[in-house]
């Protein structure tokens, strides 16, 4: 399975702005892993994982998925094997219909139009959304917006989901289906996100970002549970493990 | 303009329209691009001064919003928004051509006036016709036809990005219009010396959002060209619907059938 391993080399990127977004980040992925990429904001999260997917290209060093490096000229098989769930639902569905943007990818690798509705009907079933079918996307609630950008990525059949703050602006409700949704995947998870908690729940490794470095790189409960480096990082203990904001009692690790 | 919302949901309102079921719904795209070119040529060919031999012209959008089932005023709203474009065009015709046109025992009405309504009319007609092949046929079913005939990608790429982004324009400018009155203290509109920040404001943000929309378009395998799956070949009927409306273009703009059925009315014989 060395195709699904995610290898990134000394990457360096630096926007037009001036601003030094990553600085020398490395790392390697191997397949099934579910990781947490956690810094706060500025860190560099959103612009390596656009590194991931293809959107973007180092300045410096490089990435492989598998053999390939991501390069203009391997995009369209990057594109197939990584799927990347953006911020903002909206920005991902642009069709008339749940279905028709459910098909967008397929039908851009020019697959039959029976393998394409086999594939937005078996994605939009995965999700839980699939009376949605026929609904204009922008009619959607958020947490259905974001299961059928999902979706959209599903259809595709990623090898690696990459997803840029998957828990962000949901309710309570709808980020718990989330959570139970992305543990019932088997693929590469890639998860850049505030929400420590998903993170212990969904992630057995976790990278620390900071200004544009890799802090540190480990097990998820290692790492989350380390006060210190957490608030050295801009970040705190998950609420999970915060005291009662009642009695005050710590939780036990 | 203040409810986001409302102005986005009004401006998708055609596509809405373009997932109707209808019998005109179920005419290939591309007999209904050529139908419509056909009738926006036979439409500006006219004479600035045949007012009347134009007249029944309206029949074909009358008829196709019938059959569609589309509703007549959500669509006749957006012309009326191109109106002032029209009226700009035709404004001076009345004052520079004063020669009289036709003669009545109360008004004389100059030839000015009479190429002001042709303008007018034909302005109206166009805008019409290709509103609703938009709301009986979407975009992407537009742009598909057009790959047929070979028109160059890149042409179709701008129209279909074009048209995706006003939605995205309209959105970004809600925002901030939005943002603006909450902080405007009750004042209604906005402000003269506003106006250069906040355009310049609503063309950042909404650069910035095309560019995501464009990359999760990349992200998916974009390469330039939509692909709109289930479409079916042209069939006899398809060509029969672009012949029938062909032929009574062509009857309408070589036959004046207004004054016809005046002659008929008045038992005039020539």
């Amino acid at each position: 399975m060395s195709h699904h391993i995610i290898q990134a080399n000394n990457l360096k990127y630096k926007y037009p702005d001036g601003r030094q977004a990553l600085n020398g980040v490395a790392f390697r992925i191997t397949h099934g892993e579910s990781v947490g990429i956690v810094g706060a904001n500025g860190a560099g999260k959103s612009t390596l994982l656009m590194h991931l997917a293809g959107v973007l290209f180092p300045d410096e060093g490089e990435i492989r998925i598998g053999d390939v490096p991501v390069t203009k000229k391997t995009l369209p098989l990057i594109r197939q094997r990584v799927g990347m769930v953006f911020q903002d639902p909206d920005d991902q569905l642009f069709m008339t219909t749940v279905y028709d943007d459910v098909a967008f990818g397929p039908r851009n690798y020019k697959l039959p139009e029976e393998e394409v509705e086999k594939r937005v009907i078996s994605s939009l079933n995965t999700v839980g959304i699939l009376h949605l079918k026929d609904r204009p996307p922008y009619k959607l609630s958020g947490g259905e917006k974001r299961a059928a950008a999902i979706a959209t990525v599903l259809a595709m059949n990623p090898d690696i989901l990459v997803m840029d703050e998957p828990t962000s602006s949901l309710d309570p409700k709808s980020r718990r289906r989330l959570i139970r949704l992305l543990q019932s995947f088997t693929h590469t998870k890639i998860i850049a996100t505030h929400d420590l908690d998903m993170v212990f729940e969904l992630c057995e490794r976790t990278i620390v970002l900071k200004d544009g470095r890799v802090i540190t790189d480990g097990p998820t409960e290692k790492i989350l549970c380390d006060a210190e480096l957490m608030e050295e990082c801009g970040l705190e203990l998950p609420l999970g493990l915060q005291g009662c904001p009642v009695c005050g009692t710590k939780k036990p690790i | 303009m203040s409810n986001p919302a409302e102005s986005l949901y009004n401006i998708r309102i055609l596509d809405e329209f373009a997932d109707k079921k209808s019998i005109i719904h179920d005419v290939h795209p591309l007999m209904k691009v050529l139908t419509t070119g056909a009738y926006l040529l036979v439409t500006v060919s006219f004479s600035n001064y045949e007012l009347s031999g134009m007249l029944p012209l309206i029949f074909y959008p009358v008829i196709i919003m019938t059959l569609a089932d589309i509703p007549m005023v959500p669509v006749f709203k957006r012309v009326l928004l191109a109106l002032p474009l029209i009226i700009g065009i035709g404004l001076f015709n009345p004052i520079y051509d004063k020669s009289p046109m036709l003669v009545l025992p109360w008004i004389t009405i100059s030839g000015g006036w009479v190429s002001f309504f042709a303008i007018l009319i034909k302005g109206f007609l166009t805008i019409l016709a290709a509103l609703i092949l938009i709301a009986t046929t979407g975009m992407t079913r537009i742009a598909s036809a057009l790959r047929t005939i070979r028109i160059p990608g890149v042409f179709i790429i701008q129209l279909l990005l074009t048209y995706r982004y006003i939605a995205v324009l309209v959105e970004e400018a809600g925002r901030v219009v939005r943002a603006y009155s909450l902080r405007s203290a009750g004042e209604k509109g906005i402000k003269f010396r506003d106006w250069g920040s906040l355009t310049g404001h609503l063309l950042i943000r909404s650069i910035e959002r095309a560019q995501r929309v464009y990359r999760s378009m990349c992200c998916r395998g974009f390469t330039g060209e939509y692909h709109t799956g289930r479409e079916k070949g042209i069939g006899i009927g398809d060509i029969l619907y672009f012949a029938g409306w062909s032929l009574s273009f062509v009857i309408i703009r070589y036959f004046n059938i207004p004054e016809m059925i005046g002659w008929v009315m008045m038992g005039v014989r020539r």
